[in-house]
């Protein structure tokens, strides 16, 4: 299995490495050979795919198989490891993971590659450049990080198992998404330096790049917040987001792509922007680049230090020749990109965009400032500093909340100029809805709980939570707004009802209103983030019958029990959930015992709602009395999190609906032979 | 008068047992805040009061040790240095502000204010940049360009 494992990638390096080659000759030639070189280099790419494929396929069946004299196998995998944690050991270690971004790769290098005659120039030189990035990640996995290394000495009997915190069902399409994401800025980036490369004319390029890169944004989400729900899930702190450097990794690409997807709108509608929109691909995907360095690389602490390894220059090598290749490109073809318009007031739809794109690069900044200023402080002051969750918290929350403002503002505003009137006839009530619901939450009873009785003046984080819900409360209403004010023109046209014709009115403009449902799911997301002021927890050792309050919830240890089964043991805990007199659920808070990699883990157990979530660990065991110490959090409105992503994935597969045909054109106006207005005598 | 004093004596009792269960939940809520101004040290990543690592090294120590120290009723900021001499800077959770780190601090803080001096500087001079004179008459657009312009407005009006 090795031999044609081994095999397979040499030969898609071989493969890639032609198909660069190749590419790029065929490019730089004029004479009739061009094109069949040209031609054999993007078959070359194709075929690629398929010998890397075989590669991911033959390490799969090798972990399906127990094939241990695979070293990768013998450390990522074990006998009893159930069958959908085999299948994902093709990602959970770094030649695995490093052989999975290589297919990913080179599977959107083959739907570009067939897709060639949308525009047979500008594809190849994408292609080209997608086959160098191809190679690079092919060199690694031939010479630095061998999925197929072999074991020396002895085969051993089983393999040390798969690290017990990716067994987890999430694990098995977390990383994919996330994956999926990463890798799928090198489309955005290839169509981008190819359209300055080549000086392309037009905007359609950016069309192809912008539904790409709403596709990879939207894979990216999902796995961020994949990466959330498992570390909530798993992890057993209580928390969903702790600002780890590779949790931060993958924060730097998202938030430079989503600025990327507002700006975009500025060169397509009014030509504006078109270094910067460049630049910003070009930096999501070397932030893509750099967040696999930062998770490979060990140059900063993590919890997902199950990665790391000493690859770290290869990246660093790659990122400087991607920075002088764009540099350079960018110097020899900046005349290209003169912007066509100006910007005519500071209260317009314009300006609202580069706001938006300020405050995304400098969210992007400071994760990024915080995530590097331990190695910083070693070099300047010779000691590592921590800079954990605080200091991210204190930074980024104004940044956010700012954000958020602009949400609510932004698309209320008008290309080149808003009249004050306008902005006054748009805003009263969305502000008025907002400011009614930020003192109802001040002013309502104690006794109601979290999210309620809030009183900002307190202390810090509960302004910030009303800030955040008034705030969303305010993007709801614009958003509710703009959908009512088009479904009634609709309406009123064809006297539909008001909620077809919204239907209409967003399937007659996807990208606008699959947007609005995008920045819905954003505020419900804020909300439920919002709800993190309020959380509380207790610790308590719990024999059988004994009692622990939290909330409006008291937990009852039922009883206490051990379970064996073939890839751990566990030690777990029955804990009835009343509110009130009512039992309303039993949770099993577990610890387990994995046997091959010798690794204790804790399992908790959720009791959720859309008010708040009741979260219990089972910390451990008291050695004298062998009672459970059992940890109850209770988090409100983690659910809304959840359901906010949702909703987000929704607004964008509605954005990537091509547009229904309008109903209605307005008629071109008679043309008439006018008399030219001078300018005045 | 004997009555009275008994009544003192529980009220004096009643007292003592409240401040001393005040002063018990002020020495909770001191460790709730410190602690979660550190780090486990175990390599874990995680605030010293969230580290759940099954069989820790650190964590229970170092709880037990800040334990103690509030119990010897020492500052906050005298804690929290005792931790940092035995454990090395990495133990706090967020740079202090002082010296270098403060550096951490302010620099977030002041991209976003020259960002936003740029921006509004940017937009003002692009603002108050003079139109083009049209040179002599205007010609009457027909064609292809008229098309161009219809296209232009109906991008920029999103009809």
């Amino acid at each position: 299995m090795a031999q044609i494992g081994s095999f397979a990638l040499l030969l898609a390096l071989a493969l890639s490495a032609y198909s660069f080659v190749a590419g790029l000759l065929a490019l730089l030639r004029a004479d009739g050979r061009a094109e069949r070189l040209g031609e054999t280099a993007r078959r070359a790419g194709i075929a690629a795919f398929g010998v890397v494929f075989l590669a991911a396929v033959v390490l799969v069946i090798a972990a399906f198989q127990d094939d241990f004299s695979i070293a990768y196998i013998f450390h990522h995998s074990n006998r009893d490891l159930p069958a959908p944690y085999k299948f994902a050991t093709l990602w959970s270690g770094q030649e695995g993971s490093l052989l999975f971004w290589s297919l990913l790769l080179s599977a959107y290098g083959l739907v570009l590659r067939l897709r060639h005659k949308t525009d047979s120039r500008l594809f190849a030189h994408a292609s080209v450049i997608i086959a160098a990035v191809q190679v690079f990640f092919l060199l690694l996995l031939n010479f630095a990080a061998h999925p197929f290394a072999i074991m020396q000495g002895s085969l051993p009997e089983d393999g040390n198992g798969l690290n017990p915190l990716l067994q987890y069902p999430e694990m098995v399409i977390h990383p994919p998404m996330l994956y999926l994401g990463y890798v799928g800025f090198t489309v955005p980036f290839a169509f981008a330096l190819s359209a300055l490369v080549m000086r392309y004319p037009g905007e359609k390029w950016i069309h192809i790049t912008r539904r790409w890169t709403m596709v990879t944004w939207g894979f990216l989400t999902c796995g961020v917040f994949l990466g959330a729900h498992w570390a909530y899930s798993v992890l057993g702190w209580g928390g969903y987001w702790g600002w780890d450097p590779v949790e931060n990794a993958s924060l730097l690409p998202w938030l430079t792509g989503t600025a990327f997807l507002h700006s975009v709108m500025m060169q397509e509608k009014r030509g504006m922007l078109k270094v910067w929109n460049m630049w910003l691909i070009f930096a999501t995907f070397m932030l893509s680049i750099f967040g696999t360095f930062l998770t490979r690389s060990g140059v900063v602490s993590s919890v997902h230090a199950f990665a790391q390894s000493s690859i770290g220059t290869w990246f660093v090598v790659f990122l400087t020749i991607i920075f002088l290749v764009c540099g350079v490109f960018y110097v020899m073809n900046r005349e290209h990109l003169r912007s066509e318009h100006k910007l005519e007031s500071l209260v317009s739809r314009e300006s609202s965009f580069l706001f938006n794109n300020l405050l995304f690069l400098v969210a992007c900044f400071a994760v990024l400032w915080g995530t590097l200023f331990p190695i910083l402080s070693e070099w300047v002051q010779g000691h590592k500093i921590t800079v954990g969750p605080p200091f991210f918290n204190r930074v980024m929350i104004p940044v956010a909340l700012l954000l958020l403002l602009l949400t609510a503002v932004g698309p209320l505003l008008c290309w080149r100029k808003t009249s004050i009137e306008s902005l006054k006839r748009n805003f009263l009530w969305p502000s008025l809805g907002a400011l009614a619901i930020a003192l109802f939450l001040m002013v309502t009873p104690v006794s109601w709980g979290p999210p309620f009785a809030m009183r900002p003046w307190r202390e810090i984080s509960s302004l910030y939570s009303l800030m955040a819900i008034a705030l969303s409360a305010l993007v709801a209403f614009t958003v509710i707004s703009e959908f009512i004010r088009g479904g009634r023109v609709i309406s009123h046209h064809t006297g539909q009802n008001l909620v077809a014709s919204m239907i209409r009115l967003a399937h007659r403009n996807t990208r606008r209103y699959g947007g609005y449902i995008v920045h819905f799911g954003v505020i419900v997301i804020i909300i439920g983030f919002a709800g993190a002021a309020f959380n509380q927890d207790r610790e308590k050792e719990m024999g059988f019958g004994d009692k622990m309050m939290i909330g409006p919830y008291t937990l009852v240890c039922r009883s206490y029990t051990q379970e064996d089964k073939p890839n751990y043991g566990s030690e777990w805990a029955i804990i009835d959930v009343f509110k009130g007199d009512r039992q309303i659920d039993t949770l099993y808070p577990e610890r387990r015992f994995f046997k091959a990699s010798q690794q204790m883990n804790t399992r908790p157990t959720i009791h959720s709602t859309a008010n708040e979530d009741l979260y219990l660990v089972y910390e451990g065991q008291n050695e004298d009395s062998g009672r459970p110490i059992i940890k109850a959090h209770l988090n409100p409105l983690v659910m809304w999190i959840w359901v906010g992503v949702w909703i987000m994935i929704a607004g964008t597969v509605i954005a990537l609906i091509p547009n229904a045909a309008a109903a209605v054109r307005v008629p071109a106006p008679v043309r008439v032979q006018a008399e030219p207005v001078g300018a005045g005598d | 008068m004997v009555l009275s004093l008994k009544r003192g004596c529980l009220l004096g009792l009643l007292c003592f047992t409240i401040f001393a269960f005040l002063g018990a939940g002020d020495e909770d809520a001191r460790f709730s805040t410190v602690g979660h101004k550190m780090m486990c040290v175990c390599g874990c990543n995680q605030v010293l009061l969230e580290c759940n690592h099954v069989g820790c090294r650190y964590s229970d120590r170092m709880r037990g040790e800040l334990s103690s120290a509030l119990s010897r009723a020492e500052s906050d900021d005298l804690v929290l240095q005792s931790f940092v001499q035995e454990y090395g800077p990495t133990v706090l959770i967020a740079p202090t502000n002082a010296g270098f780190n403060r550096v951490a601090w302010i620099m977030p803080y002041l991209a976003l204010v020259l960002g936003l001096t740029t921006v509004v500087l940017v937009v003002r001079a692009w603002k108050l940049r003079p139109l083009r004179a049209h040179a002599g008459a205007v010609a009457p657009v027909t064609g292809v360009e008229f098309e161009r312009f219809r296209e232009q407005a109906r991008k920029e009006t999103e009809v």
